[in-house]
């Protein structure tokens, strides 16, 4: 009897220990990149830093001012593209999609999801690039909706299910339609976690940079026009550390640094969404790393 | 041996008829849970529907307002009067029909994100054109009615998550009377609820018969006598027995009534 309990506890401990090792693991790679980029790129961060644009390569100095307001216009364009069309899919999955028909948006989602972002940026280069004649914000913005889009739809359909059932018929024992049912209480019920879904997604494509190497294309100068090539963070970094310049490297670390900051931001703006409501569902689960 | 049919309830000479079903089949699929049930609802009257776990009373109940056709492969084949109208006709709209028909279920459902007072005016809303001081007036009778006003005067803007469980279950009931139904359905109402929360849910029963005819499914068969004027017992998706809850409980005319009442089975 108490050999078994010994055998019990031992292997209970070292369980607990392997698994405290592996989540340990999992943190250090994030404490060792954030680190890294502190200790790399802090050094540049300056008011010039945030206010100026690019100078010539060679010339020391200059700014990302240009690359941070276009991920802004980037992402936020992609953001009005992909927020209505992914939170509606997600809805009518969660509502209507018990059918044939959902099986197949469900599936094509699950498909679209797990599609190479790249893959994504040669689709629309393909559909828009090429057409249009020339790279544009546009474009890339449109192919970070595409990646958005099917995320968007599998988060919000598994916040909408979360909804008791119970809600709903008390919704339709009232005498609500059921198109009044699944808006003004099941999907208000489930806001909090449909707006999570939204940051965290915002957050996940803020920092692609596939996709846009043949879309938005990048820019040298400050654009704020969505037709014409634009200039992001991760572009950005993307030249600059592919660069030979001992200053383009240093300004990649501290682009890098911005754009993490930016996303930590979004998750955090996030985590409170969730917690200001109570009754809220619990955080969707991480999107799939591509 | 075939039993006879259950006798129909004895009428009240002053109530006027509200609620009947006529052959009332309910079914899953090709699955019968509800079984060729004729009965009548006196208006003004409260009937218990009685009977052990599974026999169909809920089913039976949400037939009452169509909620069944809503659960997956729900049907039905008979009738329902509601003044002498079929609201299994073609042209009855569900919807509409449902704010004729107040339900409350076993559990408090409170819309989460509304506050105490737009959940009882939501019914009212969906409804439509309506004026400020009609809404504030028609809330304020609602709660009065299921005596909850005087709990929540002061915080009617708040969250109607921040009330008890059995204060959720008042405002429910508040809600389905706002928009003055006809009938209202109690499925096991108190189920969730302490003594004292199931108490004052049986006293507004007793109130609420005066404007309303109640049809309510309990498990507490000391609740279907106190509360009911008739009571009926299911089994196995049949009705057994009907009739003045008095006589029901001291003279059970079928044994089977007999053997669950005094705790036999069931």
């Amino acid at each position: 009897m108490t050999a078994r309990r010994l055998r019990r506890r031992v292997v209970s401990t070292l369980m607990t220990g392997l698994v405290g090792v592996l989540s340990f693991l999992a943190v250090l790679a994030l404490v060792l990149i954030l680190g890294n980029l502190i200790a790399k790129g802090a050094s540049s961060l300056d008011w010039s830093f945030f206010t100026r644009n690019p100078v010539p390569a060679g010339e020391a100095g200059g700014g990302v001012a240009n690359a941070i307001v276009g991920t802004v216009i980037v992402v936020g364009l992609a953001a009005l593209i992909g927020l209505p069309v992914g939170i509606g899919t997600g809805l009518y999955l969660a509502e209507y999609g018990s059918g044939r028909l959902g099986w197949i948006v469900r599936f094509v989602a699950d498909v679209l999801n797990g599609t190479p972002s790249i893959v994504v940026g040669i689709f629309a280069w393909t559909w828009l690039v090429k057409p249009m004649g020339h790279f544009s914000a546009f474009a890339g913005s449109v192919a970070l909706a595409v990646l958005m889009i099917p995320m968007l739809a599998r988060t919000t359909e598994e916040m909408v299910r979360l909804v008791p059932h119970s809600l709903r018929e008390a919704a339709l024992a009232l005498g609500y339609p059921r198109w009044r049912t699944s808006l003004r209480v099941v999907a208000r019920t489930a806001l909090a976690g449909i707006v999570t879904g939204s940051l965290v997604g915002i957050a996940r494509i803020a920092g692609e940079t596939a996709p846009l190497l043949f879309t938005a294309l990048g820019n040298l100068n400050f654009s704020t026009s969505v037709t014409q090539p634009m200039q992001t963070l991760s572009l950005q970094i993307y030249t600059y550390a592919t660069g030979p310049f001992a200053e383009w490297h240093r300004l990649a670390w501290a682009a890098a640094l911005v754009l993490m900051g930016l996303v930590l931001l979004l998750s955090l703006a996030a985590r409170w969404a969730v917690r200001s409501r109570h009754g809220a569902p619990p955080a969707p689960p991480a999107p799939p790393a591509r | 041996m075939a039993p006879p049919p259950p006798p129909p309830p004895p009428p009240l000479a002053d109530a006027r008829l509200r609620l009947e079903t006529v052959r009332l089949t309910a079914l899953y699929g090709r699955r019968a849970v509800v079984k060729d049930v004729s009965i009548l609802f006196p208006g003004h009257t409260v009937t218990a529907l009685i009977g052990p776990s599974g026999c169909g009373k809920t089913t039976f109940l949400r037939c009452l307002n169509r909620m069944h056709e809503l659960s997956e492969g729900g049907w039905t084949t008979g009738r329902v009067l509601l003044d002498g109208e079929d609201i299994y006709e073609p042209g009855v709209d569900p919807v509409r029909l449902r704010r004729r028909i107040g339900m409350v279920f076993q559990r408090p459902t409170p819309f989460p994100t509304m506050s105490v007072y737009d959940n009882v005016a939501a019914g009212l809303r969906v409804n439509g054109g309506r004026s400020r001081g009609d809404l504030d007036a028609a809330v304020e009778r609602a709660l009065q009615q299921a005596a909850l006003w005087d709990e929540v005067r002061d915080r009617l803007r708040h969250s109607a998550l921040g009330l008890s469980g059995g204060q959720q279950q008042r405002l429910c009931i508040a809600r389905a009377l706002a928009p003055e139904p006809e009938v209202l359905l109690l499925d096991e109402p108190t189920a969730s609820l302490d003594p004292s929360g199931t108490q004052r849910i049986e006293e507004l029963c007793h109130e609420l018969k005066t404007r309303y005819t109640i049809v309510i499914v309990t498990h507490n068969l000391q609740q279907a006598a106190r509360v009911s004027d008739y009571t009926a017992f299911f089994y196995l998706g049949e009705l057994i027995e009907v009739g003045h809850t008095e006589a029901v409980f001291t003279k059970p005319a079928k044994e089977q009534t007999e053997a669950y009442i005094t705790g036999r089975f069931g």
